[in-house]
């Protein structure tokens, strides 16, 4: 299976795209390093003179799932902030595929190219019913003159139906946003990820303040994300990270301290000066 | 009883909506008929003084409407709805003028008699147009649609938001306030315009034409509130909720904010417009005063007392402060002002769902 943005280029994106695909595989991206989804160069971002990211260098394959661990201030949702848009770096290059400059892009933009994100906090429509949180997040067209006539296709439906299913709130679905434990709105955030069908998930704590039976299905739920998306988890949570995660990258200081699989990373005597051993 | 069960089950809406629209209609219906149809010497007459009064309640209740379609729905607290409701009481004020022709007091055919008084010679080039009452009924859309467009495109592309967004509106209806009360602007300065004679044709003082304006501005609220359900009922409407409640988790998921903010906006202004131009005929004068920022504040008054959220809630508060106002300022006029805080401070308090929420409880209990 290949999803990879280079194969399956949106019509809007295809005029230019041989041009910039050469453009970037001689200028930007040694040839090991093709095929990427997200290639971040040389990051820095500082707010009053602290370095929040410091030259972060980072790529992530397709399909793959990739934990980013990190101590408080190693500058991980920072990253996940410029990624999707909420902030602009001071220098560095963030790349969606070798297409899409993220850095050119507004926040919906970013979205509708197909990177979707799940905040620290939980973050849903908390008037809205379950099944409406799901409606808003559906791919299409999004703009007001669209959704004012829009209409849920019997395809769109079964798309919910399915999405309901996965994240375990079939039964919830007409119950507002806001009544749903902790727990549960963490997985309807998710589950709004999955409507938005991105290429790209960034996700933020998915398990901070769940139960040990929560975490439990929430590592299943990414883990069969894996494979058909690619998955960015940030986590403080050592041994969901250690259950969920094939690829490790510790962040210090805004920059990557050590990469590699969980075992590799835990014995690395960095790691556990920094942040393991403490 | 049997017709207001059936007209609820004709209705795809909550009870409160449909009762709104079948009050709404008696209103229309029986003040009419009370005024016209009952002699003067029956207890069951209407006076042309209630009439215009209730005529003048419902432009507020339209007006009321449109906040709560901007505030309730999207999160957007204007304190400058009274300048978009002034705009298109000025747009019909203009046409008004225009009607008077020869029965001014200088009998200048074209000019209005304060053109006439400050010596101009002849009509400024914004004044073209507005002897025909089409024209009229479109600016009294178009201008608060316009200006709303421009300011809410800086305003929301901007991001500004909260109270930044609620002063830079007071700011908004201050400064054209100001402008307003100048001479040379060419909308009658301080005095602003009155003495009509005439709307399509009608005299504005005869109490048939005081009747039909009081029916169309019934059926102007009725289909504002029919328009404002309709979107809050579409998937636009719950992406608009959904910025009210968490604006960036909206942007995310591929929405364009600033878009939606926008066109709410405007669609708002153009309910406070058209609210101002059907004011204007039944009270007879508008002025700069309509400007005024009080009067802004005092919408949201009348939303937060009839319940935020629920638009016929707003028209409901709208309706009961101002009866609230007109018995106070006539029976003890000091209070008045006092009354209103101390209503606010009390609904905020023990209220938050206005007047509106403790209906369908009491509803319940039955």
């Amino acid at each position: 299976m290949n999803r990879s943005i280079a194969a399956e280029p949106g019509p809007r994106l295809r005029a230019g795209l041989w041009r910039e695909m050469r453009e970037a595989a001689t200028r930007r991206a040694p040839p090991q390093l093709l095929g990427k989804i997200l290639y971040i160069e040389n990051l820095t971002v500082s707010f009053d003179g602290f370095k929040a990211l410091n030259a972060l260098t980072l790529y992530v394959d397709p399909d793959e799932l990739r934990c980013i661990i990190g101590p408080n201030g190693a500058g991980k949702t920072t990253m996940m902030d410029v990624i999707t848009g909420k902030t602009r770096p001071d220098t560095g290059s963030v790349w969606f595929g070798r297409n899409i400059d993220l850095l050119s892009l507004s926040e919906p933009e970013i979205a509708q190219a197909g990177i979707g994100r799940k905040f620290q906090k939980p973050s849903v429509f908390e008037h809205l019913t379950v099944f409406e949180n799901l409606e808003l997040a559906l791919a299409g067209d999004k703009s007001f003159w669209k959704t004012l006539l829009a209409r849920l296709a019997p395809e769109d439906h079964d798309r919910i139906d399915e999405v309901l299913a996965v994240i375990g709130l079939a039964t919830d679905r007409r119950a507002p946003g806001g009544t749903l434990s902790h727990g549960q709105k963490q997985w309807l955030e998710i589950g709004m990820l999955l409507m938005q069908q991105p290429e790209l998930l960034l996700i933020d704590e998915p398990v901070a303040g769940m139960t040990p039976l929560e975490t439990e299905r929430t590592a299943e739920l990414l883990l069969s994300l894996a494979g058909k998306h690619s998955v960015v988890v940030v986590e403080h949570d050592m041994e969901f990270v250690r259950s969920i995660a094939g690829r490790v990258t510790v962040l210090h200081e805004g920059s990557v301290l050590a990469e590699g699989d969980m075992n590799a990373v835990q014995n690395d005597q960095r790691v556990i000066e920094v942040y393991l051993g403490s | 009883m049997e017709l207001v069960r059936r007209l609820r089950a004709g209705l795809p809406e909550d009870g409160g909506g449909a009762s709104f629209l079948v009050i709404l209609a008696a209103v229309a219906v029986a003040v009419p008929v009370l005024n016209l149809a009952v002699p003067a010497s029956s207890p069951f007459h209407v006076s042309t003084f209630v009439l215009t009064l209730v005529g003048k309640y419902l432009c507020y209740a339209l007006l009321a409407l449109a906040v709560d379609f901007v505030w309730g729905f999207c999160g957007i607290l204007s304190l400058g709805h009274a300048a978009f409701f002034a705009l298109g009481g000025y747009a019909m004020g203009m046409y008004l003028m225009r009607q008077i022709g020869t029965r001014g007091v200088y009998g200048n055919p074209i000019l209005p008699d304060f053109m006439v008084f400050l010596n101009w010679k002849e009509l400024p080039w914004f004044w073209l147009g507005f002897d025909q009452l089409w024209f009229a009924l479109l600016m009294m859309a178009l201008v608060p649609a316009a200006l709303a467009f421009v300011f809410g495109w800086l305003a929301f592309r901007s991001r500004v938001t909260g109270v930044y967004l609620s002063i830079m509106t007071q700011a908004l209806s201050y400064a054209l306030l100001l402008a307003f009360f100048r001479n040379d602007m060419g909308f009658g300065g301080n005095n602003g315009f009155t003495d009509f004679k005439e709307i399509a044709g009608f005299d504005v003082q005869q109490d048939s034409t005081r009747t039909v304006l009081l029916v169309v501005t019934a059926v102007a609220l009725a289909a504002a509130y029919l328009a404002c359900r309709a979107i809050v009922g579409s998937r636009a409407g719950r992406v608009i909720r959904a910025i009210r409640d968490a604006e960036s988790r909206t942007r995310f998921l591929g929405y364009r904010v600033e878009s939606y903010q926008l066109w709410v906006f405007v669609f708002s202004a153009i309910m406070a417009g058209v609210a101002g131009a059907l004011y204007v005929p039944q009270v007879g004068i508008i002025n700069p005063s309509e400007f005024a920022p009080i009067n802004s504040i005092e919408v949201v008054i009348w939303v937060a007392v009839g319940g935020r959220g629920t638009l016929y809630g707003a028209a409901a508060g709208a309706v009961l402060v101002n009866y609230a106002k007109t018995f106070f300022t006539g029976a003890l006029p000091e209070v008045w002002l006092y009354a209103l805080g101390a209503l606010f401070i009390l609904v905020t308090l023990f209220l938050p769902r206005g007047i509106v929420g403790i209906v369908p409880a009491r509803m319940a209990a039955k």
